[in-house]
């Protein structure tokens, strides 16, 4: 930056009259030639040694990321359109013994309905509890000691691993009150594995990712809103009911969203609470409630089935049913992408 | 957090309102109920485990080896008098601790330098594809993960990068398959990674532009201002990051049952090169691999222990992370 002012007196152009007025020119300051090609003009501290590996470290990180990320779904792809047949989508699972592995026989209809029972079920569960836990701790929030226990208690399910939470849930439904909600053996032991089970426990790791994006929604909301509806002699629940909970439905879905992903991807859950049927296999006759008292598999467990580390040991039916899962996936994120973008501010003045 | 004015809080109340917020409140506390009930059963479970065992439990110079005394848990007599309960469970807790450590070590620095490029450097059009390719990686479901680890990485690694002179050479011990802690660690990495980058770039563009510019007009370059001004904002993020994707993989057990081996084997840092790719299992995964035999109750209450083992450190873990954000909140104004 050693530039002499008669240096720069030199180059200043004279403005004329009835033109727009120009910035006079100034030299620009030396850059070392050893840094031209990385420098922008405004810049002038040359980069230290430091710098440049970090800018490198980070388009290191940066491209292997997309490479990564790349050559899953690329792989994902091949081996899916590869080995997944439109046909055995519709197709019931064929049960073999584990002596016979043929890999070539039964589809994956079984599997399917499994996962969308089970995550209706589970954000059937999750938002009821979740929104009102968001509400309460949103707008009431007293007395202050329980709403503080109340939000590092959603934090502490968000942290347990779901392993835990399906233990925890076999110990609790194996007990004789809950036996309604599952099959009962002969003697009275309750199997304590359903539908109904899993899907209870399935609530609990949906419930902090709406918890987290309702409250989320309900903070943005300023304060002249609530304001104006108690000018207008609204109490605070109907308040609540009539402006808050409308408002905040982008955001209540987006997390209902993120958590229906969550159940679609969990295992252990599945492979511990579901019981190890590969079918569907209805206790009871009832219909619908029988079905929910009875066990089955979802897409997660029928993949982990069908890997070498399952019985099944049959690749090319667990690659073709991860690629349904993936998409099942895909589609879930793509909703969630559709609200974020349309959220404006409609408080905006 | 934006600040509440006190008027969010007060409104106008009456019967129904007061109802209300009962009903509100004790739904919101079913969420301690919930935690409570699970501490208390769990440990009720756990504890002949532990009883038995002592400090042998945990204790690294105990000694053993835990498949055979996995095995001879599951089949002591049926006599409650008669249980088996010797279990010296170091091997577990330290495969967990060794999977966990490494692929947050590695996975943090990856996750911020990814994230300062998706934010900084990234060309524009590269940034729009980027960000919900991380959103999408961070759903993918972990079973994919194990099956791509299990059906690809592990067999590579088996046939091409382990000699046949080093599977000889520890032939008596383990087998070296490929399936291994050192995979575990790669696939837990590339899985716990995009969680972290998605919190991290939002904690970075919530980063005050004025600060950014400040320390760019004291002519300072991108990489600095960056680096010393909004990663040192987003510290408190970061650290929740990292938080949240310990406890993904603490808890992990699907996919790590699958590449990891499933030998209950503590693997040695002696032994050079091989310690890379020796088996493992951590603490999540032995639960699933074993879930079968929850019907023999010694064998049922060690593996509530292990759960109970688990449920602690993720605990600890939360608490942990609330602290450290709080400590360095005092610094920084929390985009979190």
């Amino acid at each position: 930056m050693s530039t002499p002012a008669s240096e720069s007196s030199r180059t200043v152009a004279k403005p004329r009259r009835g033109r727009r007025f120009q910035a006079p020119k100034l030299p620009r300051p030396r850059i070392p030639r050893r840094d031209r090609g990385l420098l922008k003009e405004e810049e002038v501290v040359p980069w230290s040694i430091g710098d440049r590996i970090g800018l490198a470290a980070a388009w290191f990180s940066g491209l292997l990321l997309c490479a990564i990320a790349a050559s899953i779904v690329i792989y994902m792809l091949v081996r899916g359109l590869q080995y997944v047949n439109l046909s055995a989508i519709g197709e019931h699972p064929i049960v073999q013994s584990t002596t016979q592995i043929t890999g070539t026989s039964g589809g994956y209809l079984d599997p399917i309905e499994g996962t969308l029972i089970l995550t209706t079920l589970g954000i059937l569960i999750a938002l009821p509890i979740g929104v009102a836990t968001a509400v309460w701790l949103s707008e009431y929030a007293r007395p202050a000691w329980l709403a503080r226990a109340v939000e590092s208690g959603v934090e502490i399910v968000a942290g347990t691993p779901t392993i835990v939470l399906a233990i925890f849930g076999l110990l609790i439904f194996s007990k004789g009150i809950f036996g309604f909600l599952s099959f009962t053996a002969q003697g009275g032991a309750v199997f304590g594995r359903s539908f109904f089970i899993a899907g209870i426990m399935m609530s609990l790791i949906a419930l902090p990712l709406v918890v987290g994006s309702t409250r989320e929604a309900l903070q943005s909301i300023p304060a002249h809103v609530r304001e104006a509806s108690y000018a207008l002699g609204k109490d605070k629940i109907s308040t609540i009911r009539r402006v808050l909970l409308p408002a905040s439905r982008k955001g209540i879905a987006t997390g209902a969203t993120l958590g229906m992903g969550r159940i679609a991807g969990d295992t252990a859950i599945v492979v511990i609470l579901l019981g190890a049927s590969l079918t569907l296999q209805p206790y009871g006759g009832t219909p619908v409630l029988g079905t929910l008292r009875g066990t089955g598999s979802t897409l997660t467990s029928f993949v982990y089935a069908n890997s070498p580390a399952g019985e099944g040991n049959s690749p090319t039916k667990a690659y073709a049913a991860a690629f349904v899962l993936l998409v099942i996936v895909i589609l879930m994120n793509f909703v969630v992408d559709l609200f974020s973008r349309q959220r404006s501010d409609p408080w905006a003045r | 957090m934006r600040r509440r004015s006190g008027l969010q809080k007060a409104g106008p109340r009456n019967r129904t309102d007061q109802r209300a917020e009962l009903l509100l409140g004790a739904l919101a506390c079913v969420v301690l109920v919930l935690i409570a009930g699970m501490i208390v059963f769990v440990f009720a479970k756990a504890w002949p485990s532990f009883s038995h065992n002592g400090f042998d439990w945990f204790s690294p110079w105990a000694g053993g080896n835990v498949d055979e005394e996995l095995t001879n848990i599951f089949e002591s007599p049926a006599n409650p008098s008669q249980f088996v309960y010797t279990m010296h469970a170091w091997p577990l807790i330290y495969s967990t601790a060794l999977i966990t450590l490494g692929a947050i070590v590695i996975g943090t620095g990856f996750a911020l330098l990814s994230a300062m490029f998706i934010v900084e450097f990234a060309p524009p059009a590269l940034q729009k594809v980027l960000e919900p390719v991380v959103r999408l990686l961070a759903a993918v479901p972990s079973v994919i993960y194990g099956l791509i680890g299990i059906l690809v990485i592990v067999p590579f690694v088996g046939n091409h990068l382990i000699t046949q002179g080093a599977k000889d050479s520890v032939a008596g011990v383990i087998g070296l398959s490929g399936a291994s802690w050192g995979v575990g660690v790669l696939i837990l990495t590339v899985m716990i990674t995009p969680i972290m980058i998605a919190i991290v770039v939002d904690a970075l563009r919530a980063v005050p532009i004025g600060w950014r510019e400040g320390s760019v007009s004291l002519g300072v370059n991108r990489w600095r201002a960056l680096w010393t001004v909004s990663v040192r904002a987003a510290r408190p993020a970061i650290v929740a990051a990292a938080v949240l994707a310990t406890a993904r993989a603490l808890g992990e057990a699907i996919m790590l049952s699958m590449v990891t081996g499933s030998v209950g084997f503590a693997p040695n840092p002696l032994d050079g090169v091989i310690f890379f790719v020796e088996p493992a299992r951590p603490l999540a995964a032995t639960i699933v691999d074993n879930a079968e035999g929850l019907s023999v109750a010694p064998f049922e209450q060690t593996l509530y222990a292990f759960a109970s083992v688990l449920l602690v450190s993720a605990a600890f873990l939360s608490f942990g992370g609330w602290y450290i954000r709080r400590r360095l909140r005092r610094y920084t104004l929390s985009p979190i």
